[in-house]
């Protein structure tokens, strides 16, 4: 076990070192990032939106409720939900979802072009098919990665905002104030460090299972759900190293 | 000329060739052919280089590819063109894409140029209005074809096709096979084809490897392999009941000739 782990974890560094290398064409690495960052990034807008949205709102429902003592300020709700969102949910727990959807896209649509002869037809050619293929897809994920994350931020704070404006729960303007307090911008970048850390676990580990995939159809959903199981441990792992190093 | 000399190759302690030794002769259409799990594939894996052989040589025109630099590898990389069993075309490219990908990669023609020559290459395939289709819409036979005009899109030295007839009925096989004949013929390319088609062999077999259990058994070409006495390779020759009526007709000629 231990052994198998460290010759992963060896043929994973490998593996890297293929990937980080001078694009063959500038051009043609420009136009696949381009598409992956459209592909991995843009297209994964509505999924951080809706989940943020409901997410915010039921933070919200659930400080209104469990914060009910008179010792405590009535914008604490706000607060909290805010502190939440931008500590946690916006970078790890948002990570965590787009390590599925993300993740399970990049390491099966590696493992089926390797299972359906593309890598090797790209190797045949000359071409560093893991930098061809691996790179614009760790740069665009990486790149756009904090798109996504402060869009969470932002959805998120409006989820709560509906519940304060569409329910009798609290009010919005303590809400809002509670949103506005004790803001302390570290907790952002905070955030947006961490996303970057967990998109290039995602990317990286993803293409990595895909990349090595043996077999057929089979082996490629195997891998698929590796990919997510292994980065999503790792980027509970990274967390918890991140909030140490940052936040003490 | 390819030539590969006492080739040797192991998985896991495991021997699966065993000293093969071959040449493949430029502007013909050399055919390495075996059963199922003969080791056929990894030969010819071991000949482009996707695998490193053990023991033994490759030589491409004398130059060994072992002993080649990275940069050398890519150089003979650019003059070889392959024709993959499933066609392993690009799923996100079309047709035209597909075909353009090593005009864009590494040639420095201008973008009209790789066009001219594209539509070039899937003319010359027989291929027509399916520029913008993508893999998935086209059938079988015109992946092969788009597989094709991809593989001489850099105007190869050496062409390698792993069963390039599988999955494909007996017509379109036939057309394929000429296909790859009339390319190899007209540019002067070394054409290394690895079937288990006996069409193939008899339609296009200018020279034969047979590779039986990881040794290389028997070398020659169409005309004499109905005439060979290797009982493995008549074994594979003879194994549908159409060549074994063949053999049964020659046969009667030929004892009909004696008397």
């Amino acid at each position: 076990m231990i052994v198998s782990s460290i010759a992963s974890f060896g043929r994973y560094c490998l593996f890297l070192g293929q990937v980080f290398r001078l694009p063959d064409k500038g051009k043609v690495f420009f136009q696949r990032l381009v598409f992956e960052i459209s592909k991995l990034g843009v297209d994964s807008i509505p999924l951080v939106i809706i989940i943020s949205l409901f997410i915010g709102a039921v933070i919200t429902i659930q400080m209104t409720i469990n914060i009910v003592s008179p010792l405590i300020p009535s914008y604490s709700t706000g607060l909290a939900t805010r502190e939440i969102l931008l500590l946690e949910f916006s970078s790890s727990m948002m990570c965590l979802i787009l390590a599925g959807k993300v993740g399970s896209n990049i390491a099966s649509e590696i493992g089926t072009m390797r299972v359906t002869e593309q890598i090797d037809a790209l190797d045949i050619m000359g071409i560093n098919s893991a930098n061809f293929i691996v790179l614009p897809k760790i740069i665009g994920f990486v790149l756009f990665v904090p798109v996504l994350c402060v869009l969470s931020m932002f959805t998120g704070l409006v989820g709560g905002w509906f519940i304060a404006q569409f329910t009798s729960m609290l009010t919005v303007e303590n809400y809002v104030f509670g949103i506005q307090s004790f803001f302390n911008e570290w907790y952002v970048w905070y955030g947006i460090i961490k996303t970057i850390v967990f998109a290039f676990i995602i990317s990286t580990v993803a293409a990595y299972y895909g990349y090595y995939v043996k077999g057929g159809a089979l082996e490629v959903g195997q891998a698929s759900t590796r990919a997510v199981v292994s980065s999503s441990i790792l980027i509970l792992l990274a967390d918890v190293i991140l909030t140490k190093l940052l936040l003490q | 000329m390819i030539e590969a000399k006492n080739v040797s190759k192991w998985f896991d302690g495991q021997r699966v060739l065993y000293d093969i030794s071959a040449t493949f002769e430029t502007g013909k259409t050399n055919l390495i052919i075996g059963q199922s799990g003969s080791g056929k594939t990894v030969f010819m894996k071991c000949l482009i280089g996707l695998l490193t052989p053990e023991e033994g040589i490759i030589l491409y025109d004398g130059r060994k590819f072992r002993s080649m630099n990275t940069e050398e590898k890519r150089k003979l990389r650019t003059e070889i063109g392959m024709l993959f069993q499933g066609s392993a075309l690009f799923d996100n490219e079309t047709v035209l894409g597909n075909v353009m990908f090593p005009l864009k990669m590494f040639s420095k023609m201008s973008r009209e140029e790789q066009l001219e020559r594209a539509h070039f290459c899937i003319k010359r395939v027989g291929l027509t209005n399916a520029d913008e289709k993508y893999p998935s819409e086209i059938s079988g036979g015109m992946q092969k074809r788009v597989a094709i005009a991809r593989a001489i899109a850099l105007n190869p030295k050496y062409l390698f096709c792993d069963e390039p007839n599988s999955g494909l009925d007996p017509r379109t096989s036939i057309l394929i096979d000429e296909l790859l004949s009339d390319i190899t013929h007209e540019y002067g390319i070394t054409t290394i084809i690895n079937t288990h088609d006996m069409n193939s062999v008899l339609g296009i077999g200018e020279h034969i490897v047979f590779i039986n259990k990881g040794h290389c058994d028997w070398t020659g070409s169409d005309r004499n392999i109905f005439r060979s006495t290797n009982k493995d390779l008549n074994d594979f020759v003879f194994a549908s009941k159409l060549f074994k009526e063949v053999k049964l007709f020659l046969e009667r000629e030929y004892e009909a000739q004696k008397d």
